[in-house]
């Protein structure tokens, strides 16, 4: 299959991809390349290796064939000072349970040297009476927006997201595509898996199914 | 350096806050310890004689009753892969990450062992030289067994794997620590086994990061 989003700079590109788990193959000749500006939206059934690409795109997984590359370097091969243009949000938080929410918050800008104010992004997610609150005595969902918080600290190009909309619920989800329709309005590329698509769909958005 | 401080804090922050982790090993540490004088004859030539060994082995297994955690934690909640995507070094993170497992593992049991060491009639004297070993031998031991950890990091309650790869490579430790903390109870001169140790410990800060950041990668595939 092979698919192109719009517009002319070059951004992902995924080129030839097959993941192997063990004897079975995910998928294989996977072509796509996603310009700034553009959404992918990943679907599948359970089991067909969303999250798979998506570890591979984020450079946390070797594809067992093919080349995933941004910008033109392959994804495994960024320069330290070039990894922070990829954000990835997994199945898990990213956030630990024993620290405040802006421990934690406090921590991701640090470690992405970013100068984002913490309060103002905690108000954006209804989380500002929860700044010192230990994210352990946070619900599923209010602990996965903390995890999201992450993506507006860091200054990302491509944001790689695994379901966000698991645990959240319809004003977060609606946040959630509100921060992606921004991201990708502002040069970014946001390649999202999802169980549904209508939530994320916008014109020109290239849809992979797995 | 800013990235390399903001982790070596937050791995504290937590060690002190999950108080029970951080207390186990020492905890393995003393009782081991304390039960060998009540086991044996309390004549002090034959405790004398025994405890250097004692001492050295009981640290040795008490630290690695902590290894499993280092990395486990942060790959159970996604914040592994944060660092590793991060713009931070992968090397950087290791090195930060090893540093905070040796604060909060290694240096009670080198702040507890003259004390355990003065039940088993060790001279005084031989105290400084202890300390000074346990100093020298415990970030080797912290590198080797961060390389275990990361290596088996795909694995589920890999405690056991981890002891199993990380023992024999620390036997070297083991030998010289034991061997300069006997010469010092003898007062005799300490220099060789201690250089060793020093030597093995510029070896493994320097070339251990690379092997750690290697497995790291390989860890979260």
């Amino acid at each position: 299959m092979t698919q192109t989003a719009p517009a002319s700079v070059p951004g992902l590109a995924v080129r030839g991809v097959a993941m192997w788990r063990g004897e079975q193959c995910l998928f294989e000749s996977l072509d796509f390349t996603a310009q700034a500006g553009s959404t992918v939206l990943v679907v599948g059934a359970n089991g067909a290796g969303k999250t798979t690409l998506l570890r591979a795109i984020a450079g946390l997984a070797v594809p067992t064939a093919g080349r995933i590359e941004w910008r033109g370097i392959d994804v495994r091969a960024l320069p330290p000072e070039r990894r922070g243009e990829i954000a990835y949000r997994g199945h898990t938080e990213g956030v630990k349970r024993d620290l405040t929410v802006r421990e934690n918050l406090l921590f991701a800008r640090r470690i992405a040297g970013s100068a984002a104010d913490i309060e103002r992004i905690a108000r954006e997610l209804g989380l500002e009476r929860k700044l010192d609150v230990r994210t352990r005595y946070l619900s599923a969902g209010q602990r996965r927006r903390v995890g999201l918080a992450a993506l507006r600290l860091a200054k990302a190009r491509l944001w790689v997201l695994d379901e966000p909309m698991t645990h959240l619920d319809a004003a977060g989800r609606r946040l959630v595509a509100e921060w992606i329709g921004r991201h990708v309005d502002d040069g970014g590329v946001a390649v999202v898996a999802t169980h549904q698509p209508d939530e994320l769909a916008r014109s020109g958005a290239l849809v992979v199914e797995l | 350096m800013d990235a390399f401080g903001a982790i070596v804090i937050r791995d504290l922050k937590l060690a002190f806050r999950r108080w029970s982790e951080l207390a186990n090993p020492l905890i393995f540490f003393v009782i081991v310890t304390s039960l060998f004088p009540l086991a044996l004859s309390p004549d002090e030539t034959e405790l004398r004689t025994i405890g250097v060994g004692v001492l050295w082995v009981s640290a040795l297994l008490s630290s690695l009753l902590a290894l499993d955690g280092l990395f486990r934690n942060d790959a159970d909640d996604g914040s592994l892969e944060q660092l590793l995507l991060s713009p931070v070094p992968v090397g950087i993170t290791a090195v930060a990450k090893i540093l905070a497992h040796w604060l909060v593992t290694s240096v009670p049991l080198i702040v507890l062992a003259p004390v355990v060491a003065l039940a088993f009639r060790l001279p005084t004297g031989a105290l400084p030289v202890l300390v000074g070993a346990l100093l020298l031998a415990t970030p080797t031991l912290s590198v080797l067994a961060a390389i275990g950890a990361a290596l088996t990091l795909g694995i589920r309650h890999s405690g056991p794997i981890i002891g199993l790869l990380v023992l024999p490579l620390a036997s070297p430790l083991l030998i010289f620590g034991a061997r300069a903390t006997d010469l010092a109870a003898f007062g005799e001169a300490t220099a060789g086994p201690l250089y060793l140790l020093a030597a093995l410990a510029v070896l493994a800060v320097s070339v251990g990061p690379i092997a750690v950041a290697a497995a790291l990668r390989v860890g979260v595939e």
